[in-house]
């Protein structure tokens, strides 16, 4: 466990894996972004948080590849793959799937899982930019394609086991429990492999108890998986005990950085979220 | 126990009361008064409206209860998570029982043309290309949920291959039926592009006018197509340079079919569990979330046109060869809208359900033929009780139960 921090530390000197310079967004004369700037380093766990309507969500999909960005440049660093390159990936505009594909994977704010097909299959769905077989290795089924299959189904069930849903790997996922709806969207995500997991507002909707249970897996699979983790949150409490680092917006803009402790003593973070001193 | 019960027939009564009552008092004129002009006499046929309120009342007794019965039943299913199996889907499902039904259909389906008439054949052979239609817009429709109007297009396209081909350079049916399929998956991949951006009613508008602009190129350019003359005497298929009488023709044709038919399934199943079938309904499901975990929804999608507008070229080949005669008036909206009729009430996305859709609804007008006018009345009202009753089609579409190598996930 020792050896595993330090690595940890280590990994914290190095390149980012995710940098994300000068980005603004607009739609038509809206501005949603101004200006951000947000780095992730390896094996860390950053939390993106500010009042509703700040930004966030549309941030997240400027760097998934949902919006192309108005300007700035976000750029992904891969430990591996084809695209690996030493100088990042630029990824403004790139196609989402290929965004995935590169080793981001996200949830959704609003659960986005495919209602009809079993929690199993929702997980199968995230191997599918790992795998290749075509039309010809679906029709012949050569002894390749039936081991990949089989390998998917095996995998993605334990990726089941890892978020605690094997019990539940063959009923609908529109059938699932909220919460654990939530788990399994990460479970998805964590199947294309990531190396930066992007979570939208995972804890929303959830008690206190499962908000925990929530935190405690986040934590686990950073550990197991080697991945970082980028998430918008809106749990104080879970942002503050979870995260190294904190970022935090308003209209657009980063108004504060640092960890956890920093940010709450902010005064402008302050007057962020709980308004102007009429006093002061 | 038994008040309640009562109470339950007690308002089945009322509001079947009701409805026979109103369609009385709305019948009145037409049932029940007779006027005539010459005479100059009035006639009530007061026996006319006793008929209208017991008929009408016995039937909506029957649709009251009917429907009652469906609600309970749907909101049983509501209440349970999980999936109900029922005993015959148990029983289809079951290899020990699946593998001998399965083999005597395929006997009977061989013996067909021995113990039956031409006629009978001849139907068959038809049913037999909506089938595989059907199967074919399934991929596009039920698995990949990509909403295609203008399906009869790829039908066209593969009857006019093997037409022009075989009136221009007497090139026979074997070497043209590849052809179809590769010219059907070409222009599946011409109507794809542009469409990739749309989805649901927007797509539907496409692909309609897809449809009708095929046609009416068919039917205007007549240098290229002969108009709606059309093209006669196209060869049927060849045996080895036998002659043979247009009796064994059909029987050749039918066989052709139940091979082409048995492919068709063989391959429509494996892909839909395969990693493409999966990744088409999740596509179906949840297109930005289907993209987000890195599937390619360009590729998927004109994967999917192109593999159903395969079969649709596929089965225009067989359709030119089997009519001997083709004319644009074969391929309108009204048979994009059978097809599509045949995957919806067949139970999307479902193989065995396509399949009994197409017979079903291929079989159903021609067998009815003996109530000759009212004939396309029931058959609308099979379809709306089918709707009714069945939402998800006659067969739903079963997901694959994956066996997990506990050892290996451990």
């Amino acid at each position: 466990m020792a050896q595993n921090t330090t690595d940890m530390n280590n990994q914290n000197t190095g390149n980012p894996v995710l940098s994300v310079r000068n980005v603004s967004m607009n739609f038509g004369g809206l501005r949603a972004l101004s200006e951000v700037d947000l780095e992730v380093r390896p094996g860390e766990v950053v939390a993106l948080i500010g009042p509703n309507g700040a930004g966030k969500t549309t941030f997240f999909n400027c760097i998934t590849g949902i919006y192309t960005p108005t300007d700035g440049e976000v750029t992904a660093y891969p430990k591996t793959g084809k695209r690996k390159r030493a100088n990042g990936v630029r990824i403004n505009g790139m196609r989402t799937n290929l965004v995935c594909e590169l080793g981001m994977a996200r949830t959704f704010q609003n659960i986005r899982l495919f209602p009809s097909m079993t929690a199993l299959e929702n997980v199968m769905i995230g191997r599918h930019c790992r795998t290749k077989s075509g039309i010809l290795g679906a029709v012949l089924r050569p002894a390749a394609t039936r081991r990949e299959e089989q390998e998917v189904v095996d995998n993605s069930y334990e990726l089941l086991t890892k978020v605690g849903l094997e019990k539940l790997a063959n009923e609908y996922s529109r059938n699932l429990p909220y919460g654990a709806q939530r788990r399994l969207e990460i479970a998805r995500a964590l199947a294309t492999e990531p190396f930066l997991l992007l979570l939208d507002e995972p804890a929303a909707g959830m008690n206190p108890q499962e908000t925990e249970e929530l935190k405690q897996m986040v934590i686990r699979i950073r550990e197991e998986f080697k991945v970082s983790v980028l998430l918008i949150e809106h749990d104080m409490k879970m942002v503050m005990s979870l995260s190294d680092r904190i970022y935090v917006m308003e209209y657009g803009r980063i108004i504060s950085t640092g960890t956890p402790k920093e940010v709450s003593e902010d005064p402008q973070v302050i007057r962020a979220y709980l308004g102007e001193d009429d006093d002061a | 126990m038994k008040d309640t019960l009562m109470r339950y027939v007690v308002k089945l009564v009322r509001q079947a009361l009701v409805a026979s009552i109103w369609l009385s008092f709305l019948t009145l004129p037409i049932m029940v008064i007779r006027v005539d002009t010459i005479e100059q006499t009035v006639t009530w046929r007061w026996m006319h409206l006793a008929y209208m309120a017991v008929g009408s009342f016995v039937l909506a007794l029957a649709w009251y209860a009917m429907m009652d019965r469906r609600d309970r039943g749907q909101a049983k299913k509501d209440l349970e998570t999980v999936e109900r199996v029922s005993a015959l889907s148990q029983f289809l499902s079951d290899p020990r029982f699946a593998k001998p039904l399965m083999a005597f259909g395929f006997l009977v389906a061989a013996a067909f043309p021995w113990f039956f008439s031409l006629y009978q054949t001849n139907i068959l052979v038809s049913a037999m290309i909506y089938v595989v239609l059907g199967l074919g817009l399934n991929i596009t429709v039920g698995l990949a949920g990509l909403l295609d109007l203008g399906y009869v297009a790829f039908y066209a396209v593969g009857a006019y291959t093997y037409a022009l081909l075989n009136h221009h350079f007497h090139l026979g049916f074997w070497a043209v039926l590849p052809l179809g399929a590769v010219l059907g998956a070409f222009f599946g991949i011409l109507l794809g592009f542009p469409v990739l951006r749309l989805r649901g009613d927007y797509l539907a508008i496409v692909t309609l006018g897809f449809g009708q602009i095929i046609r009416l190129v068919l039917e205007n350019w007549g240098d290229f197509s002969y108009g709606p003359s059309g093209i006669s005497n196209i060869d049927r298929p060849g045996l080895f340079g036998i002659n043979y009488s247009v009796e064994q023709a059909t029987t050749y044709i039918y066989y052709i079919m139940l091979a082409l038919v048995i492919l068709t399934i063989f391959v429509t199943a494996r892909l839909k569990d395969s990693r493409i079938g999966r990744a088409w309904l999740a596509l179906r499901e949840d297109e930005i979330a289907c993209q987000a975990m890195g599937i390619d929804n360009t590729r998927a999608k004109l994967m999917a046109f192109a593999l159903g507008a395969t079969l649709a070229g596929l089965m225009g080949v067989v359709f030119a060869a089997k009519t001997t005669f083709i004319n644009p008036a074969s391929f309108t909206f009204m048979e994009s809208a059978m097809i599509l009729a045949i995957v919806v009430l067949g139970g999307m996305g479902s193989v065995l359900g396509v399949i009994l859709g197409a017979f079903m609804l291929m079989l159903l007008p021609e067998y009815l033929r003996a109530f000759s006018e009212y004939r396309m009345l029931i058959f609308g009202a099979t379809m709306v009780l089918i709707m009714v009753f069945r939402p998800e089609g006659l067969v739903r579409a079963k997901r694959k139960v994956y066996k997990i190598n506990v050892e290996a996930a451990g």
